[in-house]
């Protein structure tokens, strides 16, 4: 993080899904991502974390242009990716690529592993020699064999073929890898392993992530700052130490007591929420997690709070803890 | 640590390579492809058996020709000697490659000649409207799949039309008004005793057999994400259907070939036999079969010669499509996950 320049910047980012056929369309609107106004710095990496289905990989899908934003900006090199067209668009991909959850759907079982890497190659015009020595390195920078370039993903374990996803996200050199739960598929010693192969090339390519991911060892591992999502908005913002040291939304601390911890004299209470994960169509008034909120008040079921800076943090929260 | 090595020097098989080598060895396919290819054989090379070794005319009537059987001059047609004695009685089977080697019928004519013509027009008629039919679908199925909205809700519902019709209705419907007045498309004009009538209504009346599971898998796929990950690289969507999208619906297209022709044929048959496929005095297995049964009584191998090469060929096709589907299936052979 030597440079502080902001590489993407988002504002009032929103995504609504409609549901329901041809005929009763405009009836249920799930709002999976609300207002989420963020700012990545060229080098960080943000972790996003939150539970399932709280819009953390809509907002990631997004952030690549994958889903188009139903409202908002977003803004890489001075143009708004949510509105650019699509030609201008498929030449600017090659500065974001994203990576995905599942390392067995994201590589196409009839293609061979150096044809894969290669292909955002090819569609940006390289040469075929030239991308072929541009795969081959690649695949040996991402730590596989030589011999890697001509098999096909059968022939590979689960850790192995994300490597090969990374390699193919890598292959454009581009500024910004969008990271959608990239060990959740993995067992936990390669968890280990393609977490530091992550951090070893963003020092080698100059990359700056956006980590997505359910688990909080992970996320705390890799982030340097990290949000913490709730039904689609972004409830905290934080840098990774002091957001686990000393959390200020009330979810936070929910979410952070329910990571297991090591120490055995830990002393701090495991908050267990109420209830379950209201739904994204009846979404509740004024603040979104006041039905599960242990320190709920009036306000809170009137009034949304805003993202407010707090110190080097941001709470959307009325009454935010500060220790 | 040479161990290690070794093992990894073992070449690599793309999925369809294996799919291959499944399908070599698989005895169904042996048996299967034999059968067909001695059908077609004999089926095309239906000119050279007329011409050289029967040495006859199968398109052309011969009511008053005799011939020699151990030296014994028999008139072709007989008068028919059952029943108020009206009509003919043809010639039985000979036997004899040289000579009516089946027999002949109502009118003459050689029926393993005729037989041999009429296996090339129905292989030719189901081939030819199988891949016709499996193209067309192809194209409904990926645009209607990949495109989804209100373009595959057209698709669809032009799909869903045809499907509401039972096949032979349809069929049947087609032929009675095209093969009347022939058909024009812009300036191609075809006339009413083409081949490519039948070829075409054929083609359409299956395609929402195919088309639709086709739309399905491409509807699948487009989720999956190895295609998003091509989106995400900027890929345009021509690339994606053809480099990541098509390659893995081969495998159900693969399957659906034989199936396919093999229903083809069978309907083309049926068309023929109500006499409203291929046109007198072009012969097809269905015409034959048709000319038969007026001598079911007396000269039953008329009906049942193209009979058993129906049978033959569809259960020869069928086996193959079978043993297709397996060699294809991911399930039989050892996942490397």
């Amino acid at each position: 993080m030597s440079t502080q320049k902001v590489i993407l910047s988002i504002e009032g980012l929103g995504k609504n899904y409609e549901i329901g056929s041809a005929f009763s369309r405009g009836k249920d609107v799930v709002h999976a991502v609300e207002n989420v106004n963020l700012e990545i710095l060229e080098g960080e990496t943000l972790g996003i974390v939150g539970e399932s289905g709280c819009g953390k990989s809509t907002l990631g899908r997004m952030l690549v242009r994958l889903e188009t934003p139903s409202a908002g900006q977003i803004l890489f090199e001075g143009e708004d990716l949510a509105n650019v067209p699509a030609k201008k668009l498929r030449s600017l991909r090659k500065q974001f690529q994203m990576i995905f959850q599942d390392p067995y759907a994201s590589l196409n079982p009839r293609r061979q592993i150096g044809k894969i890497v290669e292909e955002p190659l090819r569609i940006h015009g390289m040469g075929k020699e030239e991308r072929k020595a541009a795969a081959q390195d690649l695949l040996k920078r991402v730590g596989l064999d030589q011999n890697a370039y001509e098999k096909y993903p059968h022939e590979f374990s689960g850790g192995q073929r994300q490597r090969v996803v990374i390699a193919r996200a890598l292959a454009l050199n581009p500024r910004l890898v969008v990271a959608d739960e990239p060990v959740s598929a993995l067992d936990v010693s390669i968890q280990a392993q393609v977490l530091n192969l992550f951090k070893d090339l963003q020092a080698e390519f100059n990359l700056t992530y956006i980590f997505i991911a359910h688990d909080l060892g992970v996320v705390r591992y890799v982030s340097d700052r990290i949000a913490v999502m709730y039904l689609g908005k972004v409830v905290e913002l934080a840098p990774a130490e002091e957001l686990y040291a000393n959390p200020a939304h009330p979810y936070t601390r929910a979410l952070l007591s329910a990571n297991p911890r090591m120490d055995a004299d830990d002393k701090r209470e495991r908050i267990i929420l109420k209830g379950d994960l209201p739904n994204p169509i009846n979404r509740p008034t004024g603040c979104v997690f006041n039905p599960r909120c242990p320190k709920v008040q009036d306000i809170c079921k009137v009034e949304s709070p805003l993202l407010m800076q707090i110190g080097n943090r941001q709470v959307a929260c009325h009454f935010p803890d500060n220790e | 640590m040479s161990l290690k090595d070794s093992s990894e020097a073992v070449f690599s098989e793309s999925p369809g390579k294996i799919a291959l080598r499944n399908l070599r060895k698989d005895k169904r396919s042996i048996i299967a492809l034999s059968i067909l290819g001695f059908i077609v054989g004999i089926s095309f090379s239906a000119p050279l058996y007329a011409h050289f070794v029967a040495h006859t005319n199968p398109f052309q009537s011969t009511l008053d020709a005799t011939i020699s059987i151990h030296g014994e001059q028999k008139a072709v047609l007989e008068p028919s000697t059952t029943g108020l004695g009206l009509g003919v009685t043809p010639i039985g089977p000979t036997w004899n490659l040289g000579k009516y080697f089946l027999g002949a019928d109502g009118q003459g004519r050689d029926v393993m000649a005729r037989l041999l013509y009429g296996g090339r027009s129905t292989l030719l008629i189901g081939t030819t409207a199988g891949l016709l039919c499996i193209f067309l679908s192809l194209l409904i199925g990926i645009i209607a799949g990949y495109r989804r909205g209100w373009v595959d809700a057209v698709l669809s519902r032009l799909l869903d039309i045809i499907w509401a019709f039972p096949v032979y209705l349809l069929a049947i419907s087609l032929s009675v008004v095209l093969l009347t007045s022939g058909l024009t498309i812009g300036f191609i004009h075809v006339g009413p005793g083409s081949f490519a009538l039948p070829i075409f209504i054929i083609g359409i009346v299956y395609i929402p057999y195919v088309a639709r599971p086709i739309r399905a898998q491409v509807l699948a796929l487009r989720e999956r994400e190895f295609v998003r990950a091509a989106v995400g690289t900027g890929a345009k969507s021509s690339t994606i259907i053809l480099r990541e999208i098509l390659p893995n619906i081969m495998p159900s297209v693969l399957v659906f070939i034989p199936i396919i022709v093999s229903l083809s044929m069978l309907t083309e048959s049926a068309l023929s036999f109500l006499s409203i496929g291929v046109q007198p005095p072009a012969a097809s297995w269905g015409t034959i079969i048709n000319e038969g049964l007026g001598l079911l009584y007396t000269r039953p191998i008329v009906g049942i010669a193209p009979g058993l090469m129906i049978v033959l060929t569809a259960a020869a096709l069928n086996l193959y499509g079978d043993a297709v589907r397996d060699a294809l299936d991911p399930k039989t052979r050892a996942r490397g996950d």
